[in-house]
């Protein structure tokens, strides 16, 4: 087994800019897309996730001029998501230069999107991005709108039926660790990376590079995703896969 | 001119801004004009999508017949897709291809994809995996034997004669990734997503000259 862990930066946006806050709330200007990928991309990354947190129309037109910007000097993968709603949403985003799209919302409200998503654009390009929350004792609940509504529904059975839909890969976020830095959830990650054959991202938690070890080994995540550890600058990317290295965890260098 | 080959499938603009990062003064046409590949020195084939739609988009597009002229004749780079679509056909679909290569396309059986130490691989094959150079080439000039590329996809090719494959990778075990073919070099990775060692491909491409 050859192929690398991945080891994917997030990237919060909204009109155009880099913005960071407590889930939504208190947003800042947090600097440049183009010199922080630029920074991620030097560093090692192997793709980096934008996810448009404002998804409104006037910030929709600002944030595709930022993928074609961040296109023209980045050469690793780009995933877009927030707000994606219709198949012209996601071609207008693929033309602008993300080579993946992720799709939360708008798949639960109608889950033949992904079927239809899959089948103009081919699965390798179409992300399910869940955001789950614990409900009971190893059960978790898929909730929508950024984490405002929450669905009924469980979020293994949801996994399941988005790749029989045709998704490509699973972008999974713990509502219960995003923004607390204890970790991913584990039991989450692993429940899901095992129902489902296709690739699992695990999103949520990091607070450090022990957490993305955890993520892989514990979750059985396929890549990890972080945004604070590496904003702040508190860790390189390089770090993050010295350490992963160290635990016996296939990276690129 | 280099001409990337617009036949309606979407996200080509990766692959001409990447030919343009290391060509600047190459001119770069995306096009869907049957004229302009047809007076382009040079053809990319690049490819995201399901085949049944690109092979469609290929009829459609009235540019089939000007890309296999292309194919036989000048420095030719097929991507992705466009590797998969030079073989006589793919399982996805299923569909017929273009035939310019003996062989066919399959999609990765998960019963082949448990690894000696029980561990099941995921499908699609994403991510960066280490490319083996099985020939000399003048693509592979400056890049590393081994080298890791960027990988997105659920179906991988099967040369009818082994003798063109140019790259292996191991995804439980190893598929051609790589073909070369006189003038045509095909890869099933993404050079364009790929950083240096893909850009250094591309650069490749562009002062290739295949009679040398």
């Amino acid at each position: 087994m050859s192929l690398a862990r991945r080891v994917i930066p997030c990237l919060d946006v909204a009109g155009g800019r880099v913005v960071k806050g407590i889930r939504f709330v208190d947003l800042k200007d947090a600097g440049d897309p183009v010199e922080t990928a630029r920074r991620y991309d030097a560093e090692g990354a192997d793709e980096i996730a934008f996810l448009d947190i404002r998804a409104s129309v006037e910030s929709r037109g600002l944030l595709y001029g930022m993928i074609e910007a961040v296109a023209d000097q980045v050469f690793i993968p780009l995933t877009v998501g927030g707000g994606v709603a219709t198949l012209d949403d996601i071609r207008a985003l693929l033309n602008a230069g993300a080579d993946k799209v992720s799709i939360n919302t708008a798949g639960v409200r109608d889950p033949t999107l992904f079927r239809a998503a899959s089948e103009r654009f081919g699965a390798q390009c179409i992300v399910a991005a869940i955001d789950a929350r614990k409900c009971a004792v190893d059960q978790w609940q898929v909730w929508i709108h950024g984490g405002r509504t929450p669905t009924g529904i469980d979020a293994v059975d949801w996994a399941c039926e988005v790749v029989a839909q045709g998704a490509g890969e699973i972008l999974l976020t713990s509502m219960d660790r995003d923004g607390a830095r204890h970790g991913f959830d584990l039991k989450l990650t692993r429940a899901v990376a095992d129902a489902v054959d296709v690739p699992v991202i695990a999103s949520g938690g990091v607070g450090s590079l022990a957490d993305l070890v955890d993520g892989v080994v514990e979750g059985g995540a396929d890549a990890v995703l972080a945004a604070s550890i590496f904003h702040y600058g508190e860790y390189t990317i390089g770090a993050a896969k010295a350490a992963m290295r160290a635990a016996g965890i296939e990276v690129r260098d | 001119m280099l001409a990337v080959v617009d036949y309606g499938m979407g996200n080509l603009r990766s692959v001409a801004k990447a030919l343009a990062h290391v060509a600047p003064r190459e001119r770069i046409v995306v096009t869907s004009d049957a004229a302009d590949i047809r007076a382009a020195a040079r053809v990319v084939l690049p490819g995201q999508s399901a085949m049944p739609g690109t092979m469609a988009g290929l009829m459609r597009s009235g540019l089939r017949d000007a890309v296999v002229e292309a194919l036989r004749e000048r420095p030719f780079l097929g991507v992705c897709l466009g590797l998969q679509v030079l073989f006589d056909m793919s399982e996805e679909g299923p569909t017929e291809c273009l035939g310019v290569v003996p062989g066919r396309v399959r999609r990765f059986r998960e019963a082949d994809l448990v690894t000696p130490a029980r561990e099941r691989l995921k499908i699609p094959h994403m991510g960066w995996n280490r490319v083996r150079q099985t020939m000399p080439h003048a693509l592979w000039s400056g890049i590393p034997d081994g080298a890791r590329f960027y990988f997105a996809h659920s179906y991988h090719p099967v040369p009818a004669d082994p003798a063109v494959t140019a790259g292996t990778t191991d995804y439980a075990s190893p598929f051609t990734c790589a073909i070369a073919q006189a003038n045509i070099f095909a890869v099933q990775f993404h050079p364009e997503k790929s950083q240096r060692a893909g850009l250094r491909l591309l650069a490749n491409f562009v002062t290739w000259d295949p009679r040398s």
